[in-house]
């Protein structure tokens, strides 16, 4: 898994890479970790490079998006979600949680 | 039945998923099958290797994958302590973002996935877990 930091100028984007399970969730979880600790909240993840995502994955996601929201002071936002991916967010009733959108530079656009 | 072991730590989730998905895939099933039958099998040796070892570095994972008359059938064992999947209480998915629950997300997945999850655990000797998934 390979993590990109972007910054613009109303949010930052978090390009992730490859595969993502219980041994690399930890690496993503701690890019938004410091993401926030930076006084980031409005984040965008770009999918679009993404080939895999367990649950591990959704946890990191689910916790970034708990501590951006808190004080209404962002959110995490999701971009390109790949097919097999958005299909199992569904399943876990996790796309109600997300904004979704189809391209990276619609969901900067958001923000 | 093809039958490997693992050294039950996540780094070796990478080749828990390519030995199942090689085997679903060479059987005919279609990608977005072996997708989550793959996904099935991670969530499921995440637990153990969680739950079962708890993060114990000299546990040993066996994986055995076959298929016979189009049904795949997953049995993975280990020798941790007892984790049955059946007891532990499914996430409420309606749930708003702050009542989420972090765990059990892993066993939905695994039970939605797959067409049946079996779990047995042999007196404190070994416990299985049987995954089973047909062709359609």
């Amino acid at each position: 898994m390979e993590i990109t930091v972007q910054e613009f100028k109303h949010c930052d984007m978090i390009k992730v890479k490859g595969r993502v399970d219980s041994a690399t969730a930890p690496q993503l979880a701690h890019a938004l970790e410091a993401a926030n600790d930076g006084g980031k909240y409005k984040l965008v993840v770009d999918m679009s490079g993404l080939e895999y995502m367990s649950s591990a994955g959704f946890r990191a996601l689910l916790g970034a998006q708990r501590n951006s929201r808190r004080y209404n002071r962002g959110e995490v936002v999701l971009a390109s979600v790949p097919n097999r991916i958005r299909e199992a967010l569904e399943l876990a009733g996790f796309t109600e949680l997300f904004k979704t959108f189809d391209d990276p530079l619609s969901a900067v656009g958001h923000f | 039945m093809q039958t490997v072991q693992f050294a039950a730590k996540f780094e070796f989730l990478d080749e828990i998923r390519d030995f199942v998905g090689k085997i679903a895939r060479e059987s005919g099933f279609g990608d977005k099958d072996v997708y989550n039958i793959q996904l099935a099998t991670d969530e499921a040796a995440s637990n153990i290797i969680e739950h079962a070892y708890e993060n114990r570095s000299d546990g040993v994972l066996e994986l055995s994958c076959g298929v016979q008359d189009d049904t795949l059938k997953i049995i993975l064992t280990d020798r941790g302590d007892p984790f049955d999947p059946s007891e532990i209480p499914l996430p409420d998915l309606k749930a708003d973002l702050s009542d989420r629950k972090i765990g059990g997300l892993g066993i939905f997945l695994m039970r939605k996935l797959m067409d049946e999850v079996h779990y047995e655990s042999n007196a404190g000797k070994s416990n299985t877990l049987t995954m089973i998934k047909r062709r359609r």
